[in-house]
């Protein structure tokens, strides 16, 4: 194995390091309860960087697909906590006290967590079929992602009755039997967030070294071409759409019992931008990029809030506008830089072998880039 | 294979680009196309290759090429090359040809990492002689050797038609006769088609030369029967009949 493919494995087992022996060591139960709520934006990053930084689609709304795992894992916990035949305590409060016929199938955990994965797949392979073969693309596909994520939060805001309406659903007991209130389970439902959102970066490194990774990259940069090699390139991005909406539902449905609460503002058009947010800062490219950005934004959001009140969202503007100005590669293109200076002092690297290194600007000049810095890139 | 083009018409709102062209395209032999700009060759490529509508048909093997969606065509053994070399250019020439040798591949191998140098690529590399820059950023190839490169994922996916759009065009004098040569190569077991500009390149390496002018054929023949053509000369090289001639003296 040559050391390109070595660095980002590396860099992966420090995250794991960090995630899953330094922080449950150092951080009280508060904090390590909220890591554990941006492992669940991170699982939903690395899939954007993967659509996104591999795949060249602006997936602007992956709130609806972040919502649908968070709110059919939502639903399944209302209704194990109201027992068996029971009513979720909200809609005694705002409806007729009876439970909707489309809630019924969640009341079986099994059957949520097929819904949790499954139905994200479907909505996004429908839409993906319907956009992809269609050859909608760039700022049109971005414009529709994220309207129907608005469309998706306004539903739920309609829905008092059935879906908690602007509250949410919140006020979770139990999670698969174990109680959510007793720190040890918190302390493993961080776990398994942590856990997961490792394994889907490790599902990451193995799609992008496969054939279809590398097809993926050809499409991003020339997906007419692509079409011409004989491959249809609506079928390949629609696989990559259909797995980050897969992850992103598996972020969504972990961040339930660790958030303790799920609304429309979670899954809307400002929650779809914080996502993307963190995939932009640490690199939509690069395979560690996403997770860090998204882990990073996260923590900015609840330090900056706990010291400047009200103030965040104007620092996330400023850092958007920041990263896009400056640093259109993310802190990936930040390592690059330093790799590229490693060159300059001597160390010659002759294997040039890039595998959808981290695009700038379009029209930018390329340059070619060494081993080290396309290592670190990643 | 034969690729037969019977009637061959082009429409973009109301502008005929390609009006009523019958071609009869054979393996064994390079086929020119030339023809004044404007004059539809790019167009035609378009067609055959499903980049542009046409109607009447374009028949090969059992297939009527004009019905099909570009990558069914490609599949179907029928490939092109672009004037603006388009080659991924972050990925590796290696990868390049790699995606291009997919289309031979089972799908369920797409979820596998590429081992080594697949033989049909290592091959190809040796044909279009890229072999030492097989690991280089296609972005860092000169424009010769893009085109190069665009002619290799042609002959990976082993097209049996490949209708190449302006090859050569801002090659260097020693790159032309290069391409010139891989051309004659190459085209014994297959179908290639050249649309060309430099009427020098055509006399040194048209087997058979079609010519294209206003979206019809006025000619076909040999390079030197075009160039008797009076109708040719009339419409096509009328202003450069000059350098033509001038050509032809230094030839004799």
């Amino acid at each position: 194995m040559s050391m390109t493919r070595i660095y980002p494995y590396v860099g992966w087992l420090l995250l794991a390091l960090a995630l899953l022996v330094l922080a449950p060591a150092v951080l009280s139960d508060f904090r390590l309860g909220l890591l554990a709520k941006y492992c669940c934006y991170a699982i939903a990053a690395v899939g954007i960087g993967l659509a996104w930084g591999r795949g060249g689609m602006l997936v602007l709304g992956q709130g609806l697909y972040f919502g649908i795992g968070a709110y059919a894992m939502a639903m399944h916990l209302k209704l194990a906590d109201a027992g068996p035949g029971g009513v979720p305590d909200f809609m005694a409060l705002y409806g007729d006290a009876t439970v909707p016929g489309w809630w019924e199938p969640l009341r079986n955990g099994g059957l949520a967590l097929v819904v949790i994965l499954v139905l994200p797949a479907l909505v996004a392979g429908l839409l993906g079929l319907a956009v992809f073969k269609r050859r909608i693309k760039g700022a049109y596909f971005a414009i529709l992602s994220q309207a129907l994520a608005a469309a998706f939060a306004i539903l739920l805001v309609g829905q008092v009755k059935t879906t908690g309406g602007a509250n949410g659903l919140n006020n979770f007991q139990g999670f698969f039997g174990y109680a959510l209130f007793d720190p040890a389970n918190k302390r493993m439902l961080y776990f398994l967030a942590a856990g997961i959102l490792l394994i889907s970066i490790l599902a990451m490194a193995w799609l992008y070294r496969t054939r279809f990774g590398e097809l993926l990259v050809a499409v991003r940069d020339g997906e007419e071409r692509v079409r011409f090699l004989g491959t249809d390139p609506a079928n390949v991005k629609l696989a990559a759409y259909v797995i980050a909406a897969v992850l992103a539902s598996i972020g969504g449905a972990l961040f339930v019992p660790i958030a303790g609460i799920v609304s429309p503002d979670d899954v809307g058009v400002v929650a779809s931008i914080g996502l993307l947010a963190g995939v932009a800062l640490g690199g939509r490219a690069s395979l560690l990029g996403p997770a860090v950005g998204a882990l990073l934004i996260g923590y900015a959001e609840t330090s900056l809030s706990e010291a400047f009140p009200g103030s965040w969202s104007y620092f996330q503007g400023a850092l958007f506008v920041l990263v896009i100005l400056l640093l259109p590669g993310g802190l990936a293109q930040l390592l690059g830089m330093v790799g590229r200076l490693n060159v300059r002092r001597g160390n010659s690297v002759d294997d040039h072998s890039p595998r959808g290194v981290p695009r700038g600007k379009q029209g930018e000049t390329e340059v070619p880039r060494s081993a080290s810095e396309e290592a670190a890139a990643r | 294979m034969t690729l037969t083009v019977n009637d061959l018409r082009v429409e973009f709102d109301g502008f005929v680009a390609i009006d009523g062209v019958s071609l009869t395209l054979e393996p064994g032999r390079l086929h020119f196309l030339i023809g004044p700009n404007g004059a539809g060759k790019t167009t035609l490529v378009d067609a055959l290759t499903g980049l542009a509508k046409g109607s009447g048909e374009a028949r090969y093997r059992t297939r009527d090429l004009l019905a099909l969606a570009s990558h069914r065509i490609t599949r179907l053994g029928v490939g092109r090359t672009f004037q603006t070399a388009t080659v991924f250019e972050e990925l590796s020439v290696l990868q390049n040809l790699d995606i291009a040798a997919g289309v031979h591949r089972a799908r369920w191998r797409l979820m596998l990492p590429r081992r080594g140098t697949p033989e049909q690529v290592a091959e190809v590399l040796e044909t279009v002689g890229l072999t030492k820059l097989a690991d280089r950023p296609a972005g860092v190839l000169s424009h010769g050797q893009k085109q190069w490169l665009e002619i290799g994922m042609l002959l990976v996916q082993d097209s049996s038609v490949m209708l190449l759009d302006e090859p050569v065009a801002g090659m260097s004098a020693e790159e032309r006769e290069e391409t010139g040569e891989l051309l004659r190569r190459i085209s014994p077991e297959r179908t290639v088609v050249v649309i060309e500009h430099d009427m020098d390149f055509v006399r040194r390496f048209a087997d058979i030369v079609t010519v294209l002018h206003a979206g019809k054929v006025i000619a076909e023949g040999t390079a030197a029967a075009i160039r008797e053509d009076a109708e040719v000369q009339r419409v096509y090289l009328g202003d450069t009949v000059a350098a033509v001639t001038e050509t032809t003296g230094e030839d004799a």
